[in-house]
């Protein structure tokens, strides 16, 4: 076995060989991440030639816009060749099995596979599967995880609040079907941070969820109370009505983040969410647009992010 | 073809026999336990010194795939595991495609099985016509075809009421009704227990809700047909408890576990292992020690294996996509013997859940020793240990997830109809 089997994301020397979740990885790993990216952050140099002669697949099995640019936009600024593929409308339509999707792109001498997939674990299957050369970066599966935005999240958190050691945090909204929730929960913890709140209706929070270690509020106005990071999650617009939701008003009402409910937090909190926004929904646009917001930062440090993601792995030998 | 199995530790849970004695064979009938008959000259010595000779095993629920899913598997290679894994005795559930609710298609499997000359196999018909929980199958002809029971696999009933007139139906013949209990709606697109490993790994979950709502129905119904019910496969502690109470008021329920939930947990789904993907699914450890305990104080009359052989392409998928089941025929022994090492549980109440109580579930006349009736017997090392690997099963099914764990007791000999219709070394 090449890979470490108690974590599949390690290689033998205990470095990161695969970026597949947050759970679990060291936090000197994490730490390494986070450093690697504020240098990408600071600098004028559009290209570093980090990543020159190498192929990143972008294999896309869900449509994605923004994760896939900014992954491109990183793997580039690495001056590494970049190709997008679209899997959804391709290979699986005509039936053939994910496995011998990941063998023909192989095939092509990919050196790192960037990976959307709907459902959760597919990129710890494709990494199983892969040649033990090539990196498989998750770029979100189903509901499990999305590391590279948890991981900006993070940057963007340090980045205004420097500590992770005295923070309050919240993360409010559908926590069941979020993969950037549970991968804002094992980052936060991992990185010490004191107390990780969640709020939300009963029937948006997972089974058990306070044993990731979380404490869990189904009234707003107390969880956000004095709290110093709010991060607000997209309702999917097919979950707004049926058995989970009465209406999209009233989840507005009591889980949207209003000018009035974000004042209970501390005065110098900020507020996250890692788009597509749906404002007058979870969050309103006087926030989405106030001087708490730090969405737009989040965008641009994701490219800084993912580019140290790749830019570590390309290192490890 | 006369056999005198020679040595052996005789354990027949059934008449309490735990004897060093010796077994006598002929014309396929056992003629004599102990001392031999007279005039007896065996054409053939089995030495069993140092082996346990049983009852051939009875397995509660064995997928044959047989017929429409030759692709997964074969009688011919299912039924070469079952003879490997001392079972000679199974029941079959009806959801092959077809599914069993026709007595042609009954009579054809009963014919086919009967002509590989293996192990007995029990073919549990379909409840409804195609499964389809709307309307009931010709129970009694399906009977005289061979069925021994009814049930309707893992498919839903169109509703309560379809399900209430199946078991007044099969209640007018004394049919047994077999349930599998878990409420369809509450394990829509599920494909874990609803637990803490499911909400890390963001897989949809099934709560154990959806079990016992099921169970209650059917315990109610139960009550109110007068059906003779017994619960295929039950997962939760909560199941299991509503069980206890109602043996305990009276009501003649029956209810087995498949033999990996006595050992495997929700933990054990690791990350995303495919082969841990199970119906029912995988639950806490709570819960697994609840079903241990249910099997040891009797409220779980049997352990089956839940033998499903799935093809390599069909669990080479994520987690979520990859079709549940775990082949189970030759495990089913040492798998027993396992819990009942880690229970404290004595050899021959252990052997009694996989022999004398399941036949006694499947209500034939197996699962025992006795001289005058036909020679289905087991020979198995207790102390024989060997590791688990797809290579070393017969099944076609080579979807485990025990492979690689070492595992005690190999099977030696396995006699069906007083013929030696397996032997390893």
């Amino acid at each position: 076995m090449w890979l470490n089997p108690s974590n599949p994301q390690l290689d033998k020397k205990g470095q990161l060989h695969h970026l597949l979740t947050l759970e679990g990885l060291p936090a000197e790993i994490l730490w390494q991440i986070l450093d690697t990216a504020k240098t990408f952050v600071g600098t004028k140099v559009k290209k570093v030639p980090l990543l020159r002669g190498k192929s990143v697949f972008n294999v896309f099995f869900e449509p994605s816009t923004r994760t896939r640019t900014t992954f491109e936009i990183a793997a580039k600024r690495l001056s590494a060749d970049v190709i997008n593929l679209n899997v959804s409308v391709s290979s699986q339509s005509k039936g053939e099995s994910l496995l011998d999707t990941v063998d023909n792109l192989s095939a092509m001498h990919a050196d790192m596979f960037v990976v959307r997939h709907g459902a959760s674990g597919a990129p710890h299957f494709i990494a199983r599967h892969v040649a033990p050369d090539i990196h498989v970066i998750n770029a979100g599966d189903g509901r499990h995880s999305h590391p590279t935005q948890g991981l900006l999240d993070m940057f963007t958190i340090r980045h205004y609040k420097k500590d992770f050691s005295s923070l309050r945090v919240a993360i409010v909204g559908d926590v069941l079907h979020s993969r950037v929730a549970r991968s804002q929960i094992h980052a936060f913890a991992t990185l010490g941070c004191p107390e990780i709140r969640v709020i939300g209706p009963k029937t948006l929070l997972p089974a058990h969820v306070e044993q990731l270690g979380v404490h869990v509020y189904h009234d707003m106005r107390q969880g956000l109370k004095d709290v110093d990071v709010v991060t607000m999650l997209r309702l999917q617009n097919e979950r707004m009505q049926g058995a989970l939701l009465p209406s999209a008003q009233e989840f507005y009402k009591y889980y949207g983040l209003t000018p009035d409910k974000l004042a209970l937090a501390k005065p110098d909190a900020i507020v996250l969410h890692p788009g597509p926004m749906n404002r007058g929904v979870e969050i309103d646009s006087s926030v989405a647009d106030g001087r708490q917001s730090v969405i737009l930062p989040q965008v641009t440090f994701g490219i800084a992010i993912r580019m140290a993601v790749m830019s570590i792995m390309a290192g490890n030998k | 073809m006369k056999i005198h199995i020679k040595g052996g530790r005789l354990i027949d849970p059934r008449s309490g026999v735990d004897a060093l004695k010796d077994v006598y064979i002929a014309a396929g009938k056992i003629v004599a336990i102990g001392p031999p008959p007279n005039g007896f000259t065996a054409n053939r010595v089995i030495d069993a010194a140092g082996l346990v000779v049983c009852p051939g095993l009875v397995d509660l629920s064995a997928r044959l795939r047989e017929p429409g899913f030759e692709y997964l598997a074969t009688l011919e290679s299912e039924m070469e595991a079952a003879i490997a894994g001392g079972v000679t005795s199974l029941a079959c559930p009806p959801d092959t495609d077809p599914p069993l609710d026709e007595p042609g298609l009954v009579e054809m499997l009963k014919y086919r099985a009967q002509s590989l000359n293996q192990a007995r196999v029990y073919p549990v018909g379909a409840l409804t016509q195609g499964l389809k929980g709307q309307r009931l199958t010709e129970m009694a002809e399906l009977v005289d075809a061979g069925c021994v029971a009814f049930s309707q696999a893992e498919a839903p009933f169109a509703d309560t009421l379809v399900f209430y007139h199946a078991l007044q139906y099969a209640a007018t013949f004394g049919f047994p009704v077999w349930l599998r209990p878990q409420d369809p709606a509450l394990a829509r697109h599920g494909v874990a227990h609803d637990g803490p490993v499911a909400t890390r790994c963001g897989l949809q979950g099934i709560p154990v809700c959806a079990e016992t709502v099921a169970l209650s129905t059917m315990l109610i119904l139960a009550h109110a047909t007068g059906a003779r019910v017994h619960f295929a496969r039950l997962s939760s502690a909560e199941g299991v408890e509503m069980v206890r109470q109602a043996k305990r008021q009276g009501l003649p329920v029956t209810c087995d576990i498949a033999i990996h939930q006595a050992h495997l947990t929700e933990m054990d789904i690791g990350y995303f292992d495919s082969n841990c993907r199970l119906d029912p699914p995988l639950r806490s450890q709570r819960d697994r020690d609840a079903l241990r305990a249910a099997l040891a104080d009797g409220t779980v009359d049997a352990a089956c294996s839940d033998h499903t052989p799935v093809d390599d392409d069909a669990k080479q998928l994520p987690f979520a996509e990859a079709e549940p089941g775990a082949t189970g025929l030759e495990l089913l022994l040492p798998l027993t013997l396992k819990w009942a090492e880690e229970s404290g549980i004595a050899l021959p109440a252990a052997l009694d859940r996989i022999t004398s109580q399941a036949a006694r579930v499947l209500n034939v006349d197996a699962g025992h020793l006795t001289a005058g009736h036909v020679a289905d017997i087991c020979i198995f090392d207790h102390g024989r240990h060997w590791r688990v690997a797809p290579e070393s099963l017969k099944s076609q099914g080579k979807n485990t997830p025990y492979t690689g764990l070492e595992v005690k007791g190999r099977v030696r000999f396995t006699l069906v109809d007083g013929q030696v219709v397996f032997e390893s070394r």
